[in-house]
Formats: C-alpha cells, structure tokens, sequence
C-alpha cells in the first residue's frame, strides 16, 4: 500500500513540522539542567500545540472570521474556523500565568540554594537530607 | 525558521541569548498564526509570547545567573525518548486529515454553526471576540480564575524577597516586574 504520495505529504507536513517542534521543546525540558531553559523549553513544546490547533481550523481559501461592518453572514465565503483561535487565545494566557509563576518559583529556588542548575540542587538536597538525619540515626544506635 | 530557533536554544549556553530566542520564536509563531487566518491569536502571541514573557524571563536571569553550566548527563536515554515519541505522534498523523480541507470533523460540527448565528445572535463583527465572551464565556471565565490565582501564586513567592534581602543588607533590590501578570 502506498499512501505516501506527493500529495499526502504536502497536506501533512505540518503535522511533523509541530511534532519536531514539540519533540525539541521536550528534548530541552528532559536534557538541560538549567530551569530557565527548561520553561523555554515549555514554552516551546507549548506553542507548537498552539500551531497545531491552529492549523486544523484553517479552510484553504478561507479569510479570518471576522464579518463585514454591515454583519451579514453570507455562506459562500469560507471563514476559518474561530472555535480553535478562541480555545489557543485563552490557552495562550494561561501559559503566560503559569510561565510566571514558574519564573517565581525559579527566583524563590536561587534565593535558597543559590543556584538554578538542577544537579548542584540534587547535591544540596542530598547534603542537607544527609545532616538533617543521618546523626540522628547515628544517635539511636549508639544507645 | 522556527525549527532553526528551536534548534539554537537547545545549543545556546548564554540564558540571554536563549530568553531573545523565545521571543523570536513567538514573534515568528504569531507570524504563522497570521497566515492561518488566526488574527487575534497572533496579536495575542505577539503581545504575551514575545512581550510580556520575555520581560518575565529577563527579569528572572536579572536576579538569578546569566549562563548555563555544563551537563554532564548522558543525553543518549533522553534523545531515543524523545525520538520514539515523536515516531508515535507522526504515526497517529497519518490517519488525520488533510492541512486546509473544508470536509474535516472539526469544520462540520459546532464552528459554522456558530458562524451563521453571530450575527444575529450577538452583532459583534469580529466571531473570535463574540463565541469568546458569550457562547464560551465559561471559559474566559475559569480563565481569568486561573489567571488570579497565578499572580496570588506569584505575589505570595516573591512578595518576601524584598524584606529578606533588606535583612541580609547584601546588595540592592532590582525592580520586580512581576505585577504585569
């Protein structure tokens, strides 16, 4: 069976543009150590579901939903459709929320273990894991 | 390009050059968004992508460190993850269908619907505008919930940094910008 025809491909390049996107966007989050990296990297992983979404609600020939001054809708144009842009605009604004607090989070991290890099913050944690109860343990054994 | 973009943050080591190249990205993500008809998605982009995010982020590198360190992870396990992901993804693609075909599911149920109701319905020439703040307005809703709670989230962690560093007298207070949320 050959579905891989000229044809087929041109009409579904888009999806594997996002899904490269999105793919190097989780890449980012997984490998880099750094936390401001990583919410770039969410960011990233983010916008491309934005495109996607986008994507599926064009119509070829379509113009953007918007209607002529006088308001009439006339069926022999094709608008795309707004039902996407309405989900990714109020998706694009919580992203920007949770992008912000993911930033403070950031800021409030440094302030502790003065550092944004993941590994010194699991070497940290494992030192102060190590001080806070291995005397203790120590402690009970030597009773 | 915007693959490019992509590309250079995962090799960029300087977070300045990195946090430019996300708003670069959104800048040329809202430049897509315009193409597909998705006018006030891209201007939404543009403002908080490439705007209010990136002055987040330049705000965040101001207070914390200006450049990566080196990893010294094996980064082998994570690209064969992310490979295999996205062969799955690119196999559920092939049953989608085609980029721009008017006969789609998501064109023939409840979008043209709404197409031919606004203007009688709502009388707001712009449909993104109308289902937003009417037939989806629940959502708009839950969304500035969302919102809200994110800045209460974002005050409540920052709020103390002010009063710690006068404390600790160490070095001055850059300005927060965190109130644009």
């Amino acid at each position: 069976m050959n579905i891989f025809t000229t044809e087929f491909i041109l009409g579904h390049i888009n999806y594997w543009l996002f899904i490269i996107l999105m793919m190097t966007g989780l890449y980012i989050v997984i490998t880099k150590g750094n936390l401001v990296k990583k919410i770039v990297g969410l960011n990233i992983f983010q916008t491309s579901v934005f495109m996607f979404y986008i994507s599926m609600g064009k119509v070829s020939g379509g113009t953007a939903p918007i209607f002529p001054l006088d308001g009439i809708y006339d069926p022999s144009i094709a608008y795309s459709n707004p039902l996407p842009h309405v989900l990714i605009l109020t998706a694009i604004v919580v992203g920007i929320a949770t992008t912000s607090l993911g930033l403070a989070l950031i800021i409030r991290i440094r302030e502790e273990y003065h550092s944004i890099e993941e590994e010194q913050i699991t070497i940290l944690e494992d030192t102060i894991f190590r001080t806070e109860h291995l005397p203790t343990v120590g402690k009970d054994e030597a009773f | 390009m915007l693959i490019v973009t992509a590309l250079s943050v995962v090799k960029t080591r300087s977070l300045f050059a990195i946090v430019a190249l996300s708003g670069v990205f959104s800048l040329l993500s809202a430049l897509l968004f315009i193409t597909w008809d998705a006018v006030d998605v891209a201007f939404t982009e543009a403002a908080v992508g490439a705007g209010i995010s990136t002055v987040l982020m330049l705000g965040t590198i101001a207070l914390t460190s200006r450049t990566e360190k080196q990893s010294q992870r094996s980064n082998l396990l994570p690209l064969v993850a992310v490979i295999l992901t996205g062969a799955v993804m690119v196999y559920g693609t092939l049953d989608m269908p085609k980029f721009g075909s008017p006969d789609t599911p998501v064109q023939t149920h409840v979008g043209p619907d709404y197409l031919k109701r606004i203007p009688d319905d709502i009388h707001v020439p712009n449909a993104v505008t109308a289902i937003l703040a009417s037939y989806r307005g629940y959502d708009t809703l839950g969304e500035t919930a969302v919102v809200f709670a994110a800045g209460i989230g974002v005050l409540m962690l920052i709020s103390g940094l002010r009063r710690r560093r006068m404390d600790d007298n160490a070095d001055e207070d850059p300005s927060d910008k965190r109130d644009t949320t």
